[in-house]
């Protein structure tokens, strides 16, 4: 198990405050954030490429805090693979088996496996130059791979790559998670986060927001941050009132009134709808949601699940609906629709 | 002004500053008669003293390079105090005059001198010797490896050495494996430039020895004595010789650099 405690590191006008956060063996452990939020920092930290002004590293009871670089038991895939560009794939997939004095033929019967199984046994001859995203990709992750580190640090593995070559690396990390693998894997994207991970931490600034079990973060967000980080598109910042009725509602900073379940002492908060819980339809709908809205679709974009719509009612509400819906409804950008939802579909966060 | 109008004047600006190099070397080698050439080249006194060149200025740049290459990767990867005080010293030999060079480096080496004692004492006699002219020739040629040699150490991605680092090898293997293969091109240019400038010295080395003679200061001897005439066909051949290495060289670094 790694355990990283009270870990800060200020580096320039950077500082990553008191991180906090343990990865059992066998865990797919995501670190969540937009970019500039530390991420890469605290994987470069696990490897030793910078020492914590404060804190402390421990693998398997071990303190590693000081541990030499080259000592340390992680392989890291940087996010700009860093292959040597010298060397061609098979002297870049032979490298750390070099340093560890294993016999020449013996380098070359691991390097080849480590080809076959990445599907780069093409590629052996090719240096750097002759090499596509995709492909640097699968050599850095296979150099790093062919060492065996007890600990497999990826830093935004996916983001150069096209659709395809995404779908195929998922499949690779699935399977190296389901081998018993134990990865750290920093991204900035939420469904790569649950495509992939088991546990979860949320980083905003060099701090972690909230961390555990994946489903648990992201079905119970402790802040709008998580939230969006969680793929929640629709948060608002909201007070609570009173309508003429008597009944206790939610009032966006534009005075738009949202009807949820309030806590009796809940004064602000925030106010967050799941884009797949909003229901668009070309007239008004008869049902029993209390939130009724008009508006114009002003934006219409492709997702893995359908189409996303951005609807603005004044408030700007982000609908998610199926392609089929999508067309049956002839919707386009600037036609009138009407959104809904129930008031059990908000979730408030006291602030 | 229009881009063409800029691009002309400068064309011809910078021409003539191109002819300015080419034209005394052309014209030494067109005004040159083939006989005396031709009986030049079967001198023993001009070909030992251009061979005696070559041999000294090869082995010193050699030499240096086993400690001029490890201070460029430091000055090109580390911070310490007064660090730009020692770059300000390597680069001193460009700027100060090398006869003034000459007379540091004998107050330095002559027999009077602790340094000078010592090597008198391990059989070593600096003045007068090719040892004294080699490091004459080093004095004002080093600063050329020494910069090149720590901008190619700049120009590898540290980053590249904490990903070798990360695969578990050690810091001399990364400077080995990494650092050094890819400044090669670099360290092989300031190789280059460090001995076609040894080559050619001879205000430095005149001072601490006429003898043996370097090919520089036989030209200087034989046209204070005998005049242009004799002296330009020893210029012309030690002028070819030294591009002939000049160009083998480079073209060695290129090949190393696209293996």
């Amino acid at each position: 198990m790694l355990e990283v405690r009270n870990l800060c590191l200020k580096l320039d006008e950077f500082e990553l405050t008191d991180i906090n956060f343990s990865v059992g063996d066998g865990d797919y452990f995501i670190i969540l954030g937009e970019s500039g939020s530390g991420k890469s920092l605290i994987l470069e930290s696990l490897l030793g490429m910078y020492h914590p002004d404060q804190g402390e590293i421990q693998f398997r009871g071990k303190n590693i805090t000081e541990t030499p670089i080259s000592l340390r038991p992680a392989g890291i895939v940087f996010q700009d693979h860093l292959v040597f560009p010298h060397l061609t794939v098979f002297e870049n997939i032979a490298y750390p088996l070099k340093r560890q004095h294993i016999k020449p033929r013996e380098i070359r019967r691991k390097v080849v496996e480590m080809a076959e199984k990445l599907n780069i046994s093409g590629l052996l001859h090719k240096k750097k130059e002759k090499l596509s995203g995709g492909e640097l990709q699968r050599v850095a992750l296979a150099r790093t791979l062919v060492m065996k580190p007890p600990l497999l640090l990826l830093d935004e593995p996916l983001s150069s790559l096209d659709v395809t070559l995404k779908s195929e690396i998922r499949r690779l990390l699935r399977q190296l998670h389901r081998e018993g693998q134990t990865i750290i894997h920093v991204t900035h994207d939420y469904v790569e986060a649950i495509a992939l991970g088991n546990k979860v931490a949320i980083l905003e600034k060099g701090t972690i927001l909230q961390s555990g079990d994946i489903h648990e973060v992201f079905l119970k967000p402790k802040s709008a941050f998580v939230a969006r980080m969680a793929g929640i598109s629709n948060f608002f910042h909201v007070i609570t009132d009173h309508t003429s009725e008597g009944k206790r509602i939610a009032v966006t900073d534009n005075g738009y009134m949202i009807h949820c379940t309030l806590e009796d002492d809940s004064k602000e908060g925030y106010a967050l709808i799941k884009a797949g819980e909003i229901t668009v339809s070309v007239n008004k709908p008869e049902s029993s949601a209390m939130n009724v809205f008009r508006g114009v679709i002003t934006e219409v974009a492709d997702s893995p699940e359908g189409k996303e719509l951005w609807i603005d009612c004044g408030i700007e509400i982000v609908a998610l609906i199926t392609r089929e819906s999508f067309a049956r409804l002839q919707l386009d950008i600037g036609l009138e629709c009407w959104v809904s939802w129930k008031s059990s579909e908000v979730k408030f966060i006291d602030l | 002004m229009r881009r063409h109008n800029l691009l002309l004047i400068f064309s011809v600006l910078g021409g003539l500053v191109l002819l300015f190099i080419i034209a005394p070397l052309a014209g030494m080698f067109l005004k040159g008669s083939g006989m005396a050439f031709s009986s030049t080249i079967h001198e023993k006194e001009v070909l030992e003293s251009i061979r005696l060149t070559i041999v000294i200025s090869l082995v010193t740049t050699s030499i240096f390079a086993v400690f001029g290459v490890p201070l460029a990767y430091l000055l090109a990867r580390y911070t310490f105090p007064l660090k730009n005080l020692v770059l300000a010293i390597i680069d001193l030999p460009v700027v100060i005059p090398h006869t003034a060079a000459g007379i540091a480096i004998l107050g330095f080496i002559s027999r009077d001198t602790i340094p000078g004692r010592i090597a008198s004492f391990i059989g070593i006699d600096f003045v007068g010797n090719p040892a004294g002219i080699g490091l004459a020739m080093a004095f004002v040629s080093v600063p050329f490896l020494v910069n090149a040699a720590r901008d190619g150490f700049i120009s590898v991605p540290v980053r590249l050495e904490k990903a070798a680092l990360s695969l578990g090898a050690g810091h001399f293997t990364v400077f080995r494996t990494i650092s050094l293969p890819l400044a090669w091109r670099s360290i092989m240019t300031g190789f280059v430039m460090m001995f076609a400038r040894g080559l050619s010295e001879f205000g430095a080395v005149v001072i601490i020895a006429y003898h043996p003679m370097i090919t520089p200061v036989l030209i200087y001897e034989r046209f204070g004595t005998f005049g242009l005439k004799y002296a330009q066909p020893v210029a012309v051949l030690f002028v070819l010789v030294s591009l002939s290495f000049f160009v083998l060289l480079r073209f060695i670094s290129s090949r190393k650099r696209n293996a």
